[in-house]
């Protein structure tokens, strides 16, 4: 890159802007009384990037993805989030309005049960406009338009937009409340299993759904997961907790591929091959 | 007068609702919890708008109730009556006369004045009761204002009925801040809170809450910028009093299609029909 012509400040600045990460982990350490949710976690997520955890049940990784999109309350650490409007800041230390302003702007989080995630009681075109009306869409003709579309970007027929989610297949809820998280346009999204419960060739579309959105918006994405494939298919680097502790993170090949830590090798070897 | 202390409740109790009052007013919309007590009537009858009335009347008061705007029915008889026995106030039928309003789903249609108080008697205060069940989940959306949830609920009458059709406890924004439920009055009834000269309050015995709109407060019905919110009530005349701006009751008459639409407002219609109109 050719620096020389360039008025220094300027150029040093946006790129020390694109050189940040958009979420930063430090030490975050969750306690259930003694026993450890999950302890001495810290990582660097950056733009666009999709973060994979694996581990175990009862390793502590939904646990630490509460502690991230400030479900639960860590006992120690920083969650710094790169906000839109004031840079970094620790979402910990902020205000629970500006959490929540957050939780429906520029984060989005996409539960393992879509029934957690949805309103069943609203028509899918309540559900993916929510978002939009509680940031403050007050044009019924632009809402609906808008739900729509992201209805046909995920793959469900537009004509159902009226239909309550109790009405959709598994496969179709799960898309429902994708596009009811991402109608926002967040930068963030944490999912949680959001291929649980699927069967294999839902599951596959789901992916691959996934995969085409995460790449057209550039989001990025902590994904917790038991299913190694899920993982090797959509993230970009990995991270194996055990017993609370990250054992061991890096890029999702390198550690699928040549796992170093005995319980990753373990974790490999178990998965079934067809 | 009776063994009764003046308006039923004790002195103790009446300055706890005054207090929960007083709250509602500073903080317009807020639902303020306080301890309702039983009365010697059954709930979903009025028992909050009966304690905030009991709280506020003083022996110089008129007092009119009124009940879907008639002010013979029996709620708004017995009420009556059970002030004019614990209380001894003077009772009228006129809006015009009275100090102290207690009503049941109705706004008088005549305009309210700075020297009179409206009580609303409200089953349910909490707008949001049947879109999120929780009560803590309510609470925290009122505190930090988080308000996408009621609009939802317009939005799913309008894909459903092509309009929004709600037609009464239609949601109301109170002074820029607080979701409001008005009470279960018509929506026609809902401009009528707006910029109010009187004070109105609201109480729910059951739900044990107060609140209050003080007088000349800003109240907004919610609705979308392309479906916006009409004060809609039957396309005809009073059949009484020809009134063509009161809201009407429509009247079965017989069994062979018959009917009449007349007056909600009784005191109101009356009134016309001696020579109003």
């Amino acid at each position: 890159m050719d620096m020389a012509g360039a008025s220094g400040g300027g150029i040093w600045g946006n790129q020390e802007a694109e050189a940040r990460p958009l979420l930063s982990v430090r030490g975050v350490e969750k306690r259930y009384g003694t026993r450890i949710g999950c302890t001495g976690v810290s990582f660097d997520l950056w733009p666009g990037e999709v973060l994979g955890i694996v581990g175990e049940s009862g390793s502590g990784k939904s646990t630490l993805l509460g502690c991230l999109s400030g479900q639960l309350r860590p006992d120690s650490g920083q969650v710094i989030f790169d906000t839109r409007d004031h840079g970094p800041i620790d979402t910990l230390s902020m205000s629970e309005a500006e959490r929540r302003h957050l939780g429906r702007t520029d984060w989005a989080f996409v539960h393992q049960n879509p029934r957690d995630g949805l309103r069943l009681g609203v028509s899918a075109g309540g559900n993916v406009g929510e978002r939009l009306m509680a940031n403050g869409a007050r044009h019924y003709g632009n809402i609906r338009a808008t739900a729509a579309d992201w209805l046909e970007r995920v793959e469900i027929d537009p004509t159902r937009i009226d239909d309550r989610p109790r009405q959709f297949s598994g496969g179709m809820q799960q898309r429902l409340q994708i596009a009811r998280n991402l109608v926002s346009g967040p930068r963030l999204a944490f999912m949680d299993e959001p291929t649980g419960g699927l069967d294999v060739s839902v599951q596959a579309r789901l992916l691959d759904l996934l995969r085409g959105l995460v790449r057209d918006i550039g989001l990025s994405v902590v994904l917790v997961t038991h299913d190694l494939a899920v993982v090797r298919l959509l993230a970009d680097r990995l991270m194996v907790m055990k017993g609370g502790h990250v054992i061991e993170a890096g890029l999702t090949d390198q550690v699928l591929d040549d796992p170093q830590h005995a319980y990753t090798q373990l974790l490999v070897s178990s998965v079934l091959q067809v | 007068m009776s063994d009764y202390n003046f308006a039923y409740l004790d002195e103790d109790t009446k300055r706890m609702i005054r207090r929960a009052i007083l709250k509602g007013i500073a903080v317009p919309g807020y639902q303020v919890p306080f301890a309702s007590r039983e009365m010697p009537m059954p709930y979903g009858w009025g028992t909050g708008g009966v304690q905030v009335t009991a709280a506020t009347l003083v022996p110089e008061d008129v007092l009119k109730v009124i009940d879907q705007g008639a002010d013979d029915t029996t709620n708004a008889v017995s009420i009556r009556k059970f002030f004019q026995k614990t209380a001894a106030v003077a009772v009228t039928e006129r809006t015009r006369e009275a100090t102290v309003i207690q009503t049941r789903h109705r706004v008088p249609e005549m305009p309210l004045t700075q020297d009179q108080i409206l009580v609303y008697q409200v089953p349910i205060p909490e707008p949001m009761r049947f879109l999120e069940p929780r009560e803590t989940e309510t609470r925290r959306i009122h505190a930090l204002a988080d308000y996408g949830l009621m609009q939802v609920r317009l939005y799913e009458d309008i894909a459903r009925h092509g309009e929004i059709a709600t037609s009464y406890a239609y949601p109301v924004e109170v002074a820029g801040r607080y979701v409001m439920d008005p009470s279960p009055i018509p929506k026609f009834d809902n401009p009528k809170l707006d910029d109010c000269p009187a004070i109105q309050l609201f109480g729910a015995g059951r739900e044990q809450r107060i609140y209050a709109l003080p007088p000349f407060t800003r109240v907004r019905s919610l609705d979308f910028d392309d479906h916006p919110f009409v004060a809609s009530k039957a396309d005809h005349a009073c059949a009484i009093c020809g009134s063509t701006t009161s809201y009407l009751d429509e009247v079965i008459t017989d069994d062979a299609g018959g009917r009449m639409f007349v007056c909600s407002d009784t005191d109101y219609c009356a009134e016309m029909a001696e020579g109003g109109a």
